[in-house]
Formats: C-alpha cells, structure tokens, sequence
C-alpha cells in the first residue's frame, strides 16, 4: 500500500492532522493499534475529567454542543467527542505500527495488516505511551500501582498509601484515595500550582484568554523546561491543590529520594518546592491582572508546608499497604527506527518538525503552550500541514 | 549592572557540558590529619574536573576541634559547624548568579545559618535521636533593586540549584574504608 501521508495514531492529534490534509486534498490513512481514542478508552482511571471547560474543548470539527459548556468532560465524553471528530477520518483501526524507517521515496511503515510506503508520517501516537517509575527497590508486601493500572480507590489494598507525585495525576489521586479512608502520604517534588477559579473565571479561561496559552514554542527562555514541566495541580470544578490536601488529612513529604534498609527517604526540601510554586502561581496571576488592566485579585493561601515533614518512612511497618507512581508519562518511540529521538527518549523536533517530511503532534508545548491541552491541537495540525503541503511541493 | 559573577561563563559551560556530560564529572578532596584530641587540620587544594587535574590558587587549611563545653581544646569550629559554612555559602553564591542572571543589583547579601542539634544522639544518650541535624534554618537579609516577590525568588531558585542544599536534604551514599 502507498499512501502520500501515514498519520500514526487516531486520538484527538491524528484526527486534527486528517482533517486539515483532507481539507488539503492530501491522500492519507490514520493508522490506530486499537480504536478512535484507544488511550482515553483504556488508560485513564475511572474518574478522571478533562481539566478544560467544555467550551475549551474543541477540535477540528467537533466542538461541544451540550448543556453544560462550564462543564468537565468524563472520559465517555471525550471518546464522543473524538468520534464525532473522526467520522470524515480514513481510519484503519487495529493496524499496529511497529516500525517506520527511511526509504528512498520517504518511509517504509511495517505494520501488522503489511507494509506501508508513505511520503511523509505524521507522529501521533501520544505524549503518555508509558508511566514513568523510578527504580527503587520496593519491599515485598507493599503494592506497586501506576496511573495505567489504577481504576478507583476500591482495588487498592487497605492500608495507608504512599502517592508519589503532586501533578495533576497526583493530587487527584492522592484526595480520592484519602476519600476512600485509607490515608494518604503524597511526596511532592517540583509542582505546579493553579487555583480552579481566579477573580470568577476558570483559571484556563485566563491563559486561554490573556495569551498565556498563545505563547509560542520560538519564544520561549527555556523550552526545554516548558516541555518538562509537570501538569498543573488541577481537577475538575474545584481547587485541588496542597492546602486543599491537606485539609483533607493527607500528609505532605518532601519528594522521594531513597528507598533504602525498606524505608522510604523523602527530601527535606518540601519547604521550598512549595514556595517556588507559590512564587511561579502569583506571578502568572500577576500576568493576568496587568493583561486584564486591573488591580492585583486576591491571591490565594501560601502553600502551608508541616513544620517538620516527614523525611523516612518505614515501608515494612505495615503502615502503607500500596504505593501509588504519579510520577509522569513518556512517549514511546521503539518503533521509530530513524535516528531522531534523543539519549532521555524525546523526540528531536522544531515545533513538530522533525525533518525529511517526518512530523510530530499532540506533544507538550509542541508548538505553543496551549499545544498540551486538546483544544491546542487544531492551531498546531494546522501548521504542520501547512509545513507537510510545502514538503511535498518542495 | 554586575554583581560581579560571569554568568555568560556559566551559561556558556552549561551548554558545552549538555554535550559533554564526561567533563562535567568532577571530584572535590579534602585531606585530613589527626593532631591530638579531637582536633584534626584538613587541607584543601586539588581536585578533579573538566577531564583533568585541576587545583585552587593556593591550599587552604581549616582546624576543626570541638568546643571547650565538649571537654575539648576548641583548636577549631566544630565539624557539624562547617556544614553550615557550606550551606551559607553555597546558597550565598547562588542568590548572586541568580541576581546577576536577572539583571538585580545586589547591595547586601548578608544570611544567619542555624542547624538544630540535639546531642544525645552522638553521646549515644538515646538511640531513638539522630546524629546529625534535625532542623536547619537559613535567614537572609538581602538589599536589593527589587521587589520583595523578586528576592524570594532568587532565594528560591538558589535552593533550587545548590549542591549543599541538595546533599543536606538528600541522602547521599558514603563510603569509608580504611586504606
């Protein structure tokens, strides 16, 4: 089979890819291992919600038309709302892609229905391919859970449980893990701060609408970090960030640094994680105040840190039944067999280009700040197919 | 506007070291001798770095004893005493590169290191008490052209980017042996 372009996955990037190379006339496929939205299908826990308002929400020919625009889509919503996103979309689904290498036309895709020659490959397969889990060596007797294994608190064992972690995975983790009576210990290292609400709107409101959001990849001091960067400390419809935590009854520890002799060492550096994300927090509100012209709003609580955290903890005294990683995703690439992903296994690119008629969506920060969220797809496919149309002309 | 740290340098040696992570491997010495007591003099000069042997301007040499409530001579600071020396110092050198990257003009840096102690673990009084520290405090009084919101921040990120910080707040493999 030839095809000019090869779109590798059908999630909310490679559906926003194929409809601006349909509305380009380019001949393509949207290759999928599984279904339309396999990830959200499969890989999400029970509960999770988009952390974008539905008015947000919106791709490339699919924006949110129910009740609620103020609403946070579950995860039947979003499989909808790709759905709806997909059904113009040439996609072939239960095609695994399992290698793409160069050829002398463009690329050579092997994939389990045969090989695929293809122009050009747009990379859509996701940010979030794997859970990052630190190498510690873990006693026996406590269980290990990653957010791709983690459904609701009910299939956790009984017993404290360790969440290591304060991203949004984290934290949403660690308060309904706290609800469901077993107590929560959540190390946190460096975070990111958000109030749900500032002065009335959604927080995402304010970056969306004061440029925050629109912030480009070329322009930033240090893309590298922008990229790094752990989600922000939101959940749907409310504040969740430390001080909501631990008004909850979870205990804050400094970030895991050690597992040894069976305890676990935490870092006595809380205090000042806590305080780098208080300082980073006011002056993206400050950001807000002077783009909306106004005086400062009220600013939220200073993060309150234990006066004395805890920096070991005993993993065999029975005291934490299960440890929860929340310690962020990666991309898998071991199917790309083209010298163009990095020693730490990020892809190498320029706002999605990576060359040679090779491109790259759905990755954080990829083009803009707004590029980590869904609705900062449809800017992004885009102009990648833009780039993609002059490549072939070129 | 200088606070007088070449910061140009640093940013220059980390993008040269990003692709270079061998050189960026260093080994920092100290060589100690015992006097009499609890007194001992420990001399710092060469260390390694940059793919080879590198040394200061000059050796220095610091005494370190224990004071005279210790039933000791008090030749020197106490050794817990000098972690401190490290820390003040590290985070020190840390708000000025910081400044200096921000373009803040520092006018007086001036910081208070307390590291509480609580002795019956070295004396061995009481097995549930650590040996080491079991808080430390820093307090720094800075002058700066900047608004407060702005000197937190240096102090934060100088936190962020200490070596003694981190081996303070970390935990650290050590090896002894005896040669």
């Amino acid at each position: 089979m030839y095809v000019t372009t090869a779109v590798i996955g059908a999630g909310h990037a490679g559906l926003a890819a194929s409809c601006f190379l349909t509305a380009a006339s380019v001949d393509h496929v949207v290759l999928e291992r599984g279904e339309v939205a396999n990830s959200w299908r499969r890989e999400r826990w029970d509960s999770l919600r988009l952390l974008t308002p539905n008015w947000l929400s919106r791709l490339p020919g699919a924006a949110y038309e129910g009740p609620d625009p103020d609403g946070y889509a579950d995860m039947g919503e979003v499989v909808d709302l790709l759905e709806r996103s997909a059904k113009d979309v040439p996609v072939r689904t239960g095609v695994n892609v399992t290698s793409v290498r160069r050829s002398s036309e463009g690329y050579t895709l092997t994939t389990g229905e045969g090989p695929i020659r293809a122009r050009t490959v747009v990379i859509a397969s996701g940010a979030c391919n794997r859970p990052v889990v630190p190498s510690f060596d873990v006693p026996p007797g406590v269980e290990q859970v990653t957010p791709f294994g983690y459904r609701n608190p009910s299939r956790l064992p009984d017993g404290g449980v360790l969440v290591v972690g304060a991203s949004a995975t984290g934290v949403q983790l660690a308060a309904e893990i706290q609800q469901s009576g077993r107590p929560v210990v959540l190390s946190a290292g460096e975070h990111v701060r958000m109030p749900r609400v500032y002065r009335d709107r959604d927080v995402l409101w304010w970056m969306h609408h004061s440029g925050v959001w629109s912030q480009r990849y070329d322009e930033l001091d240090d893309l590298t970090r922008a990229r790094r960067l752990p989600s922000p400390q939101l959940v749907a419809g409310s504040t969740l960030d430390l001080n909501t935590l631990t008004s909850m009854g979870v205990e804050l520890v400094g970030r895991l640094s050690a597992i040894r002799d069976g305890a676990a060492l935490f870092s006595g550096g809380l205090r000042n994680v806590a305080a780098l994300a208080d300082l980073k927090l006011n002056r993206l509100l400050d950001t807000f105040d002077e783009w909306a012209g106004t005086a400062p709003g009220e600013r939220p609580e200073p993060t309150r840190v234990p006066k004395s955290a805890r920096w070991r903890l005993d993993l065999r005294s029975g005291e934490i039944g299960s440890i929860v990683w929340a310690t962020g995703y990666r991309p898998d690439y071991s199917w790309l067999d083209v010298p163009v992903v990095d020693e730490k296994g990020s892809l190498i690119h320029d706002g999605g280009v990576v060359g040679d008629g090779l491109y790259a969506l759905g990755l954080p920060v990829l083009r803009r700040r707004r590029s980590t969220f869904l609705c900062g797809i449809e800017d992004d496919a885009r102009d990648i197919v833009d780039h993609l149309r002059l490549h072939l002309a070129g | 506007m200088s606070n007088g740290v070449n910061v140009q340098a640093l940013l220059d040696a980390r993008e040269a070291l990003k692709g270079a992570p061998e050189a960026a491997q260093f080994t920092w010495r100290a060589s100690s001798k015992w006097q009499h007591g609890v007194h001992s003099t420990t001399k710092i000069q060469k260390f390694f770095g940059l793919g080879q042997e590198q040394s200061h301007k000059s050796e220095a040499v610091f005494e370190a004893d224990h004071p005279e409530i210790f039933a000791a001579e008090d030749n020197g600071v106490t050794p817990i005493e000098y972690l401190l020396v490290g820390l003040a110092a590290c985070l020190t050198a840390g708000v000025a590169s910081v400044a200096q990257n921000r373009g803040i003009k520092l006018n007086s840096v001036e910081s208070v290191v307390e590291g509480d102690h609580d002795i019956r673990g070295i004396l061995g009084a009481d097995s549930d008490v650590r040996n080491g520290f079991n808080d430390v405090k820093v307090t720094f009084t800075i002058d700066a052209d900047a608004s407060p919101a702005e000197i937190e921040a240096l102090v934060a990120q100088s936190q962020k980017r200490s070596a003694v910080f981190d081996a303070l707040t970390n935990p650290t493999n050590v090896t002894v042996e005896v040669a």
